[in-house]
């Protein structure tokens, strides 16, 4: 029997389910909907923690659910459901509708959806080709064994985790769409003390859609830039507070402008009127210096798409082009409500949130100078090597943890320091970038918003912001 | 299905599969929620959800676990092959068992459960306090954050040795972050949060006027000079930084290593011996209370400092066991057990001679940097270490005025700060993660920009 042939009152993965999905668009439209989005996803993940010399938890997870956002005007409706049968989603899109109080007798025209475009095929094999529990284990144990080196390492952590999402999409302007997204993560942490002195160190490394990235990771290399940091910041003095250049370091240190920038370039920052950016489109944003880009397409980074959560393919998005801005991120409501044209940034944690406009793998480009060309131009700051986390507050406030710092004195690294954060406003800031790197490099993370957390790259060359405070002791 | 059939199911799936031990954890949630957009509904949201978590103990008696949202007959036999296969992996070196509080009593005074008033009402109701808080001041142009929302659910631990509870519930939140603008001057922004059992019990008019007050009193503000200064903690902000370092009584960060105490810290002083702070998941205003942990034991109050000492760790059944002791309520359910405070209670002893009484918030002429809310913890906490570094709102009280801070941070050790606390003030306040008076800290170091 040819799968599109199946009759099937419930959605099945690996079936062909447009007849029913049309149904239930029809459905939604029947009733005044101006557009219908279903969003359906099943779930295969597994994490694995090593502590010490032992696995000490393994945690496999799976489960299924749909997501279906109705529009009328501006404004949706969002519901979500376990319940994947016809029934079950039916009535979601009737409590869709009845939240939105739909009333009105204009319809919209829904002329069925597309033909399927399917990104899954050639990922099927995915799910026998990614690790074993059994391999995650051996290799997580030999990467915490690995950062045994001296006795002042305290805790060994090792945590890998994958998730394998399986999608449908389909809309009533005919978005048909199928995908498989495949994202692993591994770290390693540690903690070092002697005596009174406490330091801490961890590297985090993740992949998109390859499964054999966890058994190509260099492990004792990672081991040994922990290992390294944690020594270095040992006996670390806290930095002194104040205003100072200072030098961030490429990969992670691109965590400024995602937190800092990016967010406020989000067309949901719009929507609610928070952004200092809003009326810049063509305007200098930024030092010259700066070109920034957001893109979903980069091969295998961890922010990479082959679709967004509403079915458009990413595109690579220059934000600000020589400290002009450039573009919005989008998504479709963002597109709605804003104008912005969508991006392929709309997106979500899992079926339970709607999509909202959220950046992929965001990094200022490459500049022309060496590392040693931006230290070198410092009489007196900080340069930071590692960033922690941040956050931007709801009038642009930003702020970042220094992992792993270092004074610069006339030109050259010199002492360690801890303690210090990193607090400023985008709008004041990016015209102070003032030198960049030419050592531009990705790392993974993941970026907690209103569409729940979702897998990121951020990145960046080295790069000299000319003065910002320094929070210390 | 039920919770009953669920446990019906299980068993005898569990029986299929020869597995003898197990227990699950379940919860089951029907959410409604609204934003507002200048008067216009925005998203509308609702949402059921259902989780059962599942773990098995194999014949080494290690145990293994899988999460599933897919609760019907299939799912639940998927999921006990997965933890059986996943006991294979189960931890040699630290064994789980049941809690053996598992079956005792619960204590739960009163079902707090509201019945729904529907996303029109919800609407209805934040329309109007957005309308309100925008009206209550000129320079309020928009409340970019808003929400009302409503949840009932159900959570249930069941386990093979007959062990059931079942606790239902519902709560609901409005949350009103306003966003201030004068010219030539910087946006302000402030909010306030206020939790109910149901939309009809939140204090709608508290949140509207609390948000509103707390916005216009940022209108008028100036940076801070880098130096060390005298700090009174509102409430909210002190319990922030408390929970933010609750792993210095929590046994599984003492087991793991990353915790400031250490197996013999019970009875280690830490602060002045006017402070007690108990964990009270069950105290009548902790709107999120529950009676029993992810491993069934039964939430009760535990002090975690008497008199400015340690006297107790918070525990799931294996910390217990390790420590020789019983466990406390206070764990997750999980391959490796979590364990995390419920809600935090500070309270003022009697023994408070060494105490600056004159140093209260609403009264003290002289100098002090008074912190609100505090803000990025995820960022600028390193429990493991001890140390902070936090953005934070609030204002400078000098000579007699009280000028917004315009952005700063404050940092320091956690110990020091316990050290250096110089006065509780009498009264105590209610937030949504505990109570606690206002609390002052003698030289913090803040860094601000002037």
């Amino acid at each position: 029997m040819l799968s599109s042939q199946i009759k099937s009152n419930e959605i099945v993965f690996g079936n062909c389910n447009k007849n029913l999905l049309e149904e239930i668009i029809f459905y939604g439209i029947g009733l005044g909907a101006d557009f219908v989005e279903i969003f359906i996803e099943n779930t295969d993940n597994s994490s694995v923690l090593a502590e010490e010399d032992f696995i000490t938890s393994v945690s496999p997870s799976f489960g299924r659910g749909a997501g279906i956002r109705i529009f009328k005007g501006k404004k949706d409706g969002f519901v979500s459901t376990n319940d994947l049968t016809k029934h079950g989603l039916m009535r979601s899109v009737s409590q869709a509708i009845e939240m939105l109080d739909i009333t009105d007798n204009k319809r919209e025209v829904f002329n069925g959806l597309n033909k399927h475009r399917d990104y899954s095929l050639s990922k099927k094999k995915w799910i026998n080709e990614v690790p074993s529990i059994h391999e995650i284990s051996e290799k997580l144990l030999v990467s915490t064994k690995s950062l045994k080196k001296n006795n002042k390492i305290i805790t060994r952590k090792g945590s890998y985790s994958r998730n394998l999402q399986e999608i449908i999409i389909a809309s009533s302007d005919g978005t048909y769409v199928s995908d498989i997204r495949l994202h692993q993560t591994v770290g390693l942490n540690v903690i070092a003390s002697d005596a009174q002195y406490r330091s801490s160190g961890s590297r985090r490394f993740g992949s998109s859609g390859m499964p054999n990235e966890f058994r190509l990771w260099d492990h004792e290399k990672a081991a040994n830039d922990v290992f390294e940091s944690s020594m270095n910041m040992l006996y670390a003095d806290y930095v002194d507070a104040g205003q100072m250049p200072v030098v961030l370091a490429n990969k992670f240190g691109g965590v400024i402008f995602h937190e800092a920038c990016g967010h406020l370039l989000e067309t949901t920052q719009i929507e609610r009127g928070t952004t200092p950016f809003e009326n810049k489109l063509n305007e200098k944003i930024a030092h010259e210096s700066v070109t920034a880009i957001d893109e979903g397409i980069s091969e295998g980074s961890f922010g990479s798409l082959s679709v967004d959560d509403e079915g458009m393919e990413p595109e690579k998005s220059v934000l600000i082009k020589d400290g002009i801005l450039k573009k919005f991120i989008s998504d479709r409501a963002g597109e709605l409500r804003t104008g912005h044209k969508r991006t392929g940034s709309g997106r979500r944690q899992n079926y339970s949130f709607a999509a909202a406009s959220r950046m992929r793998n965001t990094y200022i480009a490459k500049g022309e100078h060496s590392k040693e060309d931006l230290i070198n131009s410092i009489s007196e700051g900080l340069y930071c090597k590692s960033m922690g986390g941040g956050s931007v507050g709801a009038t642009g406030q930003f702020n970042f943890a220094v992992e792993e710092g270092y004074l610069i004195k006339n030109g050259n690294l010199t002492s360690p320091v801890k303690g210090a954060t990193l607090i400023g406003e985008a709008k004041e800031v990016m015209p102070k970038i003032s030198m960049c790197g030419n050592d531009l490099e990705l790392a993974p993370g993941f970026c907690g918003s209103i569409s729940g957390s979702v897998n990121v790259t951020v990145g960046q060359p080295h790069i000299k912001v000319d003065s910002i405070t320094v929070g210390g002791r | 299905m039920n919770s009953r059939e669920i446990t019906t199911q299980i068993s005898k799936a569990a029986d299929f599969l020869n597995l003898k031990k197990w227990d699950y954890g379940a919860s089951f949630s029907n959410d409604y929620s609204v934003q507002v957009d200048k008067g216009d509904a925005k998203q509308l949201k609702a949402s059921q959800k259902q989780i059962l978590t599942i773990r098995v103990w194999n014949q080494s008696n290690l145990v293994g676990i899988t999460t599933t949202s897919d609760i019907s007959e299939s799912g639940i036999k998927k999921a006990l092959k997965q933890a059986n296969i996943a006991s294979d992996f189960g931890n040699k070196n630290e064994s789980t068992e049941f809690s053996p509080l598992a079956k005792d009593p619960i204590n739960v005074k009163e079902v707090k459960k509201r019945n729904p008033v529907g996303i029109k009402k919800l609407l209805t109701l934040l329309r109007e306090a957005e309308v309100k808080l925008i009206e209550s001041h000129e320079s309020i142009k928009s409340v970019p954050y808003n929400g009302l929302s409503e949840s009932f659910f159900e959570r249930v631990y069941a386990n093979s040795e007959g062990a059931f509870r079942s606790y239902s519930k519902s709560q609901a939140a409005l949350y009103l972050y306003a966003r201030a603008e004068e010219k030539n001057k910087k946006p302000r922004s402030s909010g306030s949060v206020k939790l109910g059992y149901g939309a009809d019990d939140i204090d709608i008019e508290s949140c509207i006027k609390e948000a509103s007050n707390k916005t216009i009193s940022h209108l008028k503000y100036s940076s801070i000079k880098t130096d060390k200064y005298l700090i009174c903690f509102s409430p909210d902000s002190f319990l922030t930084i408390i929970n933010a370092f609750s792993s210095m009584f929590n046994a599984r960060s003492i087991i793991d290593g990353v915790s400031l105490s250490n197996k013999n810290s019970i009875g280690e002083k830490l602060s002045t011996e006017a402070l007690n702070i108990y964990d009270d998941g069950l105290h009548e205003k902790n709107i999120s209370s529950t009676p029993f942990d992810g491993e069934g034991t039964p939430t009760r109050r535990l002090c975690l400092i008497n008199r400015g000492r340690i006297e107790n760790f918070i525990h799931s059944e294996s910390t217990a066991r390790i420590f020789k002791t019983t466990p406390t309520g206070h764990a997750g359910l999980g391959s490796k057990v979590s364990v995390s405070p419920d809600w935090i209670v500070v309270e003022k002893s009697k023994e408070n001679f060494d105490l600056k009484t004159s140093l209260v918030h609403s009264s003290y002429e002289g100098e002090f940097v008074y912190i609100e809310e505090l803000n990025a913890i995820h960022a600028g906490v390193r429990a493991s270490q001890g140390s902070f570094s936090l953005p934070f709102d609030g204002w400078l009280y000098k000579n007699g005025k009280k000028i917004s801070i315009e952005s700063a941070t404050v940092a320091g050790d956690i110990k020091y700060l316990l050290k250096n606390i110089v006065n509780i003030e009498p009264s105590q306040e209610i937030t949504t993660s505990g109570i606690s008076p206002h609390i002052w800290v003698d030289e913090l170091s803040i860094t601000g920009d002037a």
